[in-house]
């Protein structure tokens, strides 16, 4: 019996073991310093090129759906709604194409779309006054604008 | 049945007005203020203990046992809040696999491991003649249970039966030398709670050096109190049972009370003190906000002098601080009064870190907006109960269970 | 014999915390790792944001929300539109419902912007208006991140190209980094319970596409560029503009970059 004080210490020095060797089965290889930076550089090295792979991309920008939807395309080729992305108004393009399912396309007649951009809040100098703008609660109120503005051409539709 | 991603985490009780960043809410909810508030116990009563083991502060040696059993039973709670805040419970170890040490939560793991070590190894050295003794106590014994004890203990010797003097000198030597590192990691445990919030710079409120400084003291003070709450309590209910089993006028009763009453007269003497220490600071930081007058004091002042001021000038500073402290101070002190000044310091160090913790969250970063807390009672899902009232109540309960089971191997109150 | 057993209780404390060092931080790089480390990166990745082009039309958070799967109905969101009104006499009004998911289609500011129920809203005079403008918010992708400088276990970081990412499988949730970030763009996913945060849509810029928000936007108010290309146009616009950045006191060193920032402003 000649040290026993020293006996919590190999305790501790087991249970510090213990957690080097899980630390060791758990933590993956590639984790640490990436770049010069402690701070800012300690991660897991395999992540940058999941996040460059997550998520799919959903918004396919304009130039894909022209492919096949020339008439629209060429609609708004000559309208001041030419610099507004299809995708805003029908929602992510994804799989659109793919499975030709136009389920998976929303075509949003409310009012509130256009409202985005054309209701009229009054702030002279701000560039919403640059838009032409109406004032939603007097503006043929409880009709969709579709329904005398073609939303494409963005002009006045003759038919309605 | 909502659907469950529509609730954004902190939406169900965070109330917003005024100007708040659409991702604001009060992600640090009723856990994180009882985080520090037990680790604030701990610190504390270690410090308690240590008063004894290491400054030989005689006064103190009746509670120093009882503080330092205790502080083992709080020691798992101080990190029970914290998994049961974190949105991934599981993944707490990683705070020991891959500290990053910049972060101030990093170095949680490792300082509270060594506490740990530390704090058992003290109790170790402190019990372990009993543990020998009662070792071989049971030995003969037939009874299933005595058995089961039996080996408890003998484990729990670690295979030291030595209790020559000899022996028996060193492991009073050994903790004093622990409760000696003990008290310097105990503050820096606690401290660095504050560390945790202080170095936070986003946070108007929280950013300040001050920080870690009156968190200890407001820790060393709430520790006190609960040690000596708990230890009227347990002489209470020994004088209660002499009392009936004697008789009121027996001297055994007369004696207790005197004793206990000795103890607490000695006690509250540091727990002054501290509290005048932890006051000063605080008021400290306060004018020193007011007369610096940066930005962010315009949000400040609305807060505490406006939207918080019950909870901050009332409930903190009046009936947690200035109500107990005249309590103390007054002549002929009697263990009722000095009950209702302990629970009044322990309430008061509860709102401090409410309304640290809480009250840095009252206000958006936009500084023009605010987030009212509403607190989660009845849980109505796992996130209700985690961060809600129940969850702290499981919380608050859980050292007195420990404490319990701890002292069915480990009698803290024998000599008492 | 009470001198080494004084010794040897100090290294109790001294093994434990050195054995845990992480020793990844301490390695020796080999010169061709360091010259990695350092890096002649070829890209860092920076942003411009003209305020006096935005219209409010909230396109580019509804691209953003559904483009990196934020649910879409949860009031956190990766990027957001802030609308200010500052009256004549000189009180601001600011709000951004929904972050403007579904842009700003009324002239009612609201100033409670959860559960309101129309309640707290203030109706604002346009006689009363000065000026009103709207501002884009994304995560800055700082230089010097406070989050990234407070995560415990290392799952926030900052890549060679200069986007801050978060890692979902070794994230803890403990909010640490949402309370670090002074501009509050950190939320918790509530899918998969970690933080999360504008990634400069990570996944699309180095495809050599532009962020959904970036395409989304009709007027040409957001742009992303490579910083380290001198004829970007972002980086013309950073050397040749007068821009500013958002709460510069922090200290954090915010890489994207406003024109047309006005002193209200949150
Ligand atoms: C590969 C060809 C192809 C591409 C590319 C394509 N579409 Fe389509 N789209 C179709 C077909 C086929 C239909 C179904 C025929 C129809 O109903 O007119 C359709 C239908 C639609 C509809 C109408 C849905 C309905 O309910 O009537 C919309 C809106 C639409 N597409 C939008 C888009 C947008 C926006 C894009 C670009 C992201 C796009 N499409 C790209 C082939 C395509
Ligand atoms: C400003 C919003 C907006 C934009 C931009 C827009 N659309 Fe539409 N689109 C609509 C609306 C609204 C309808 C429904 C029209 C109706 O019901 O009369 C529609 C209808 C359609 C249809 C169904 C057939 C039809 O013409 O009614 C297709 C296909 C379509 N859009 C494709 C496109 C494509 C391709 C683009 C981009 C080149 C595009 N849209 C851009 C709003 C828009
Ligand atoms: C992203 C903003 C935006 C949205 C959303 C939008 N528009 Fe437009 N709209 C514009 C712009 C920009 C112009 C051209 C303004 C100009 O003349 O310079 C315009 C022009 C128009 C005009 C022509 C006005 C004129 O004087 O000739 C009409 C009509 C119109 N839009 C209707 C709609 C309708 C209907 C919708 C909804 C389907 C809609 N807009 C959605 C931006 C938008
Ligand atoms: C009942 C048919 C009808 C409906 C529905 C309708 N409008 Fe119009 N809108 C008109 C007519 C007619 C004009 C041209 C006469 C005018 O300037 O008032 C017009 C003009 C406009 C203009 C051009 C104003 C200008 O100053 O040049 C815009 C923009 C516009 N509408 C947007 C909308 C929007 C947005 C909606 C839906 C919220 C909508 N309209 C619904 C009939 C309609």
């Amino acid at each position: 019996m000649k040290n026993h004080v020293l006996r919590p210490l190999w305790v501790a020095i087991a249970f510090v073991a213990l957690i080097l060797l899980a630390r060791y089965v758990m933590v993956p290889r590639d984790f640490g310093v990436q770049g010069d930076s402690f701070t800012f550089n300690f991660h897991r090295a395999g992540n940058v090129d999941e996040w460059k792979n997550m998520p799919a991309v959903a918004y396919l920008g304009g130039e894909t759906c022209v492919e096949c939807h020339d008439e629209q395309g060429a609609a708004l080729e000559d309208s001041p709604h030419v610099i507004i992305q299809c995708e805003n108004c029908h929602g992510p393009g994804r799989d659109h194409p793919e499975t030709e399912n136009p389920a998976t396309m929303t075509i949003d007649r409310s009012r509130g779309l256009c409202l985005r951009c054309h209701a009229d809040l009054g702030y002279e100098n701000s560039s919403r006054a640059d838009l032409p703008g109406i004032n939603p609660e007097e503006h043929n109120i409880d009709t969709q604008c579709v329904q005398c503005h073609n939303p494409h051409t963005a002009e006045f539709k003759e038919d309605a | 049945m909502v659907d469950p991603l529509t609730i954004a985490h902190g939406a169900e009780w965070t109330v917003k007005h005024g100007f708040v960043y659409p991702n604001e809410f009060i992600y640090w909810g009723l856990t994180i203020v009882m985080y520090p508030y037990m680790t604030g116990l701990v610190a504390g009563a270690f410090v308690l203990s240590s008063l004894y083991h290491v400054f030989g502060q005689k006064d103190l040696k009746d509670i120093a046992k009882f503080a330092l059993v205790f502080s083992l039973a709080l020691l798992p709670v101080a990190m029970m809040p914290l998994m049961l805040h974190l949105q991934q419970p599981l993944r707490g170890i990683e705070v020991m696999f891959t500290p990053h040490f910049t972060s101030a939560i990093a170095a949680f793991g490792m300082v509270f491991t060594t506490y740990s070590i530390i704090v058992l190894s003290e109790i170790w050295f402190v019990y372990r003649q009993y543990f020998v003794e009662q070792t071989r106590a049971l030995k003969g014994s037939t009874d299933t249970g005595d058995q089961i004890k039996r080996v408890i203990y003998n484990v729990l010797t670690l295979g030291a039966y030595d209790i020559s003097e000899e022996a028996v000198a060193k492991d009073h030597k050994a903790v004093t030398i622990l409760a000696g590192i003990g008290i310097p990691v105990a503050c820096f445990l606690h401290g660095y709670a504050g560390f945790i919030f202080g170095s936070v710079k986003a946070n108007a409120l929280w950013m300040s050096p001050l920080m870690p400084v009156i968190f200890i003291m407001s820790a060393v003070v709430s520790g006190i109190a609960l040690c000596m709450l708990t230890y009227i309590i347990i002489m209470e209910w020994k004088k209660f049972r002499a009392v009936l089993r004697k008789g009121l006028g027996d001297e055994s009763v007369t004696v207790i009370a005197g004793v206990e009453m000795d103890v607490m007269k000695k006690t509250s003497r540091y727990l002054i003190g501290f509290l005048i220490a932890a006051i000063t600071l605080e008021l400290l930081d306060i004018i020193f906000r007011g007369y610096t007058s940066m930005k962010s004091w315009d949000i400040l002042r609305e807060v505490m002098f406006e939207e918080d001021f019950t909870k901050i000038f009332i409930l903190q500073y009046g009936l947690g601080n200035v109500l107990p402290f005249i309590l103390l101070m007054l002549p002929k002190m009697t263990i009722r009064r000095l009950f209702v000044a302990l629970c009044l310091i322990l309430f008061g160090v509860f709102m401090m870190r409410w309304n640290v913790v809480i009250g840095g969250q009252a206000f958006s970063l936009s500084f023009s907006g605010f987030m009212n807390y509403d607190l989660p009672i009845i849980p109505h899902n796992l996130e209700t109960y985690r961060e809600g009232l129940f969850g702290a109540l499981t919380v608050a309960a859980t050292p007195f269970i420990i404490f319990w089971l701890i002292n069915k191997i480990v009698p803290s109150m024998k000599e008492v | 014999m009470s001198c080494s057993r004084r010794t040897l209780l100090k290294n109790t404390v001294k093994g434990a915390i050195v054995a845990s060092l992480p020793i990844s931080a301490f390695r020796l790089l080999s010169p061709a790792e360091l010259k990695a480390a350092i890096g002649d990166e070829k890209v860092r990745w920076g942003f411009v944001v003209d305020t006096t082009k935005c219209v409010g039309c909230g396109f580019c958070v509804k691209a953003c929300k559904k483009e990196n799967e934020i649910p879409y109905d949860a009031p956190i969101t990766r990027t957001w539109v802030e609308r200010y009104v500052v009256t004549r006499d000189e009180k601001v009004h600011a709000d951004s419902p929904m972050g403007a998911r579904d842009g700003f289609t009324s002239a009612r500011i609201d100033e409670e912007t959860m559960e309101s129920g129309g309640e707290h809203t203030a109706e604002i005079e346009p006689a009363e208006i000065a000026k009103a403008f709207f501002v884009p918010k994304l995560c800055n992708q700082c230089e010097k991140p406070a989050c990234v400088q407070v995560c415990p276990v290392g799952a926030t970081y900052q890549t060679a190209d200069g986007v801050v990412l978060i890692d979902r499988t070794w994230c803890i949730g403990c909010g640490y980094c949402v309370m670090a970030c002074p501009y509050g763009v950190r939320f918790f996913h509530p899918k998969y319970k970690v933080a999360d945060k504008c990634n400069f849509c990570y996944h699309r810029i180095s495809k050599g596409l532009k962020t959904a928000c970036v395409q989304a936007c009709p007027f040409g108010a957001r742009q992303i560029g490579n910083l380290r290309d001198p004829d970007d146009p972002v980086t013309q616009t950073i050397m040749n503009e007068r821009v500013s950045v958002l709460k510069d006191e922090y200290g954090t060193k915010p890489q994207v970059f406003y024109l047309g920032l006005d002193y209200t402003v949150k």
